[in-house]
């Protein structure tokens, strides 16, 4: 049941970003004055427009867009960086090992949201540099997970046996450690997947990150928040797509949790 | 007992003080913070008498040095904006933070434990699964957009409660509750499952053979065994919720430590956000520190490792 829930609003989700040109009404950047502040059911904006006259929906599948590119694009990132390095830590131990943990703690030591947006605001607002601020903040938790599971396969049998044989380091690494620490770097993948999109909405809420007038959920929270007692539509719907690709990815998450490794279950 | 917790002073210190580095690494990688302190149509001879005079021209070593030496004394430098001390405004904010914080977990905790346990025990039960939605959708809700619902529920439309700012108990409803959603989703899961465990442990099957109430089996024996990730989870949660609950601080503009810290990227003040990002990093580890030394005293096999 829940399986069928996630699966559905990812694709939704999924479905908006990919046909956002075919499917939105209008272009989300047009302004039409005449128009502003139209409630939803409006003719010609099924879910309204905002302050200066574009159209809601249109702006709201630009967001999904957005938010589903960024967050693919953060999990790839981080999932390679971090699985990479706690691998290598892992494997190799002694002193790459322990550099690393320490550099994790004092990275953990920080709050998620308030180091990425720290440093989104020194690297300077933007598409690109948002991806590299939150792949920055976010790739510790692989690098953790992964060495950790990196410590337990290495026991096995098979890689034992395997090094017995005289196998190169890495070759045993890539060809035997790895594919046994795969599913637990995916897993965390597809639970990071919601919190990073959800993490880029709140930033640029704030005023980082991607910057106005591009359409993403949080800057359209944002505005629509200074217009709650007039035009509520403004902030619920963006709002609603969020906390829908954010569960529909979340339950998505559990399930591979669960069906790839059920040691991880909460 | 003691070796354990020398070893986690120990390291304690060495990640506090590698946290100072990592924040004056960011600062000095934002580009030449001389320009900051001065005004527009400064001349370009001006700002190297400028750097010269404020330090800015000595090897990076000794600038780390001269940081590191006032942090420790607590001077992080003026704020830009309000030419007051940057650490002394942190501080002043401190108080909001913990409040909010504080009501937060207590919610967390009156709520999530008893969630936790009732949904183990009446495990399969419509209580469990109204547990589990109820959960799910509190851990992928966004706390803004909870936020912002609520205040047009209880704000705009209702009028029963301000919509922001900090003032008397009505202030603090709405924040608390939309810290508390979250992490009581994590928690409740948490203690779900580990009460579970620990029901299927032999020594329940022991204490109920040997006759003893249902009540007492949960409540002295699994509860303490199953106390421990709890306790690190919502050790975990109170470090984030001090530094982490910045945007429903923003929302509510609630005066604390988080929107300080946004307000202090936003006017590209540095000295307040290099006071600011390390004591809340210091909380976070104080509070790690803390939870350690519990868990040591709550399981013994810790210990002696």
């Amino acid at each position: 049941m829940k399986k069928w829930l996630g699966i559905a609003l990812t694709a939704a989700a999924i479905l908006a970003a990919i046909a956002a040109p075919w499917l939105a009404p209008h272009d989300p950047l047009r302004t039409d004055f005449s128009q502003s502040l139209s409630p939803p059911g409006a003719p010609g904006h099924p879910l309204g427009t905002d302050q200066l006259g574009r159209d809601v929906l249109a702006r709201m599948l630009f967001g999904a867009r957005l938010a589903l590119f960024i967050g693919g694009c953060t999990v790839a990132v981080t999932a390679l960086v971090g699985g990479l390095l706690g691998l290598v830590a892992g494997f190799v131990e002694r002193w790459p090992s322990t550099v690393l943990m320490r550099l994790v703690d004092v990275q953990l030591s920080f709050p998620f949201i308030l180091l990425a947006m720290t440093i989104n605001a020194i690297m300077g607002l933007g598409l690109r540099n948002i991806i590299l601020s939150l792949s920055a903040a976010g790739w510790v938790v692989y690098a953790r997970v992964v060495r950790g599971e990196v410590l337990s396969v290495k026991q096995r049998d098979f890689v034992q046996a395997a090094a017995a044989l005289g196998m190169g380091r890495t070759r045993l690494m890539f060809r035997h450690v790895l594919p046994n620490v795969a599913p637990s770097i995916i897993v965390v993948a597809s639970l990071q997947f919601s919190s990073f999109i959800v993490a880029e909405a709140s930033i640029s809420f704030l005023g980082f990150g991607v910057q106005p007038p591009t359409p993403a959920w949080g800057s359209m929270l944002s505005e629509g928040r200074d217009f709650l007692y007039v035009a509520w539509w403004l902030a619920a719907f963006p709002g609603a797509a969020l906390a829908l690709t954010a569960l529909g990815v979340n339950l998505l998450g559990d399930w591979l949790r669960d069906t790839l490794d059920p040691k991880l279950r909460v | 007992m003691r070796a354990y917790v020398v070893s986690r002073l120990a390291q304690t210190a060495l990640v506090v003080f590698l946290s100072l580095t990592a924040v004056f690494v960011m600062v000095r990688l934002s580009g030449d913070p001389v320009l900051l302190f001065m005004p527009m149509d400064i001349q370009a001879k001006d700002v190297n008498e400028f750097r010269q005079r404020l330090g800015f021209n000595d090897p990076l070593p000794v600038q780390y040095a001269r940081f590191v030496g006032a942090a420790v004394r607590g001077d992080f430098g003026e704020s830009l904006r309000y030419r007051r001390d940057a650490l002394g405004l942190v501080l002043e904010r401190l108080p909001a933070t913990l409040l909010l914080a504080g009501t937060s977990l207590l919610l967390t905790a009156l709520i999530a434990v008893p969630l936790g346990v009732i949904s183990a025990v009446r495990r399969g039960s419509l209580l469990d699964h109204l547990g589990t939605i109820t959960t799910v959708l509190g851990q992928a809700t966004p706390g803004f957009w909870l936020g912002l619902l609520l205040i047009y529920l209880f704000s705009v439309h209702l009028r029963w409660l301000p919509t922001g700012g900090m003032g008397g108990v009505a202030h603090l409803v709405m924040p608390s509750i939309v810290l508390a959603a979250f992490y009581s989703a994590r928690i409740a899961r948490l203690t779900r499952s580990a009460v579970l465990e620990a029901l299927g442990e032999d020594y329940v099957l022991t204490a109920r053979a040997k006759g003893l109430g249902e009540g007492r089996v949960i409540g002295k024996h699994t509860l303490r065994n199953s106390a421990i990730p709890i306790v690190t989870l919502a050790g975990l949660e109170a470090g984030q919720v001090l530094g982490g609950a910045v945007i429903t601080e923003t929302i509510f503009a609630w005066p604390g430590l988080g929107r300080l810290t946004v307000q202090a990227l936003l006017n590209r003040d540095f000295p307040v956000v290099l006071a600011a990002v390390f004591f809340i990093s210091l909380m976070y580890t104080l509070i790690n520190l803390a939870v350690d030394l519990v868990y040591g005293w709550l399981d013994p096999r810790v210990r002696l490792s």
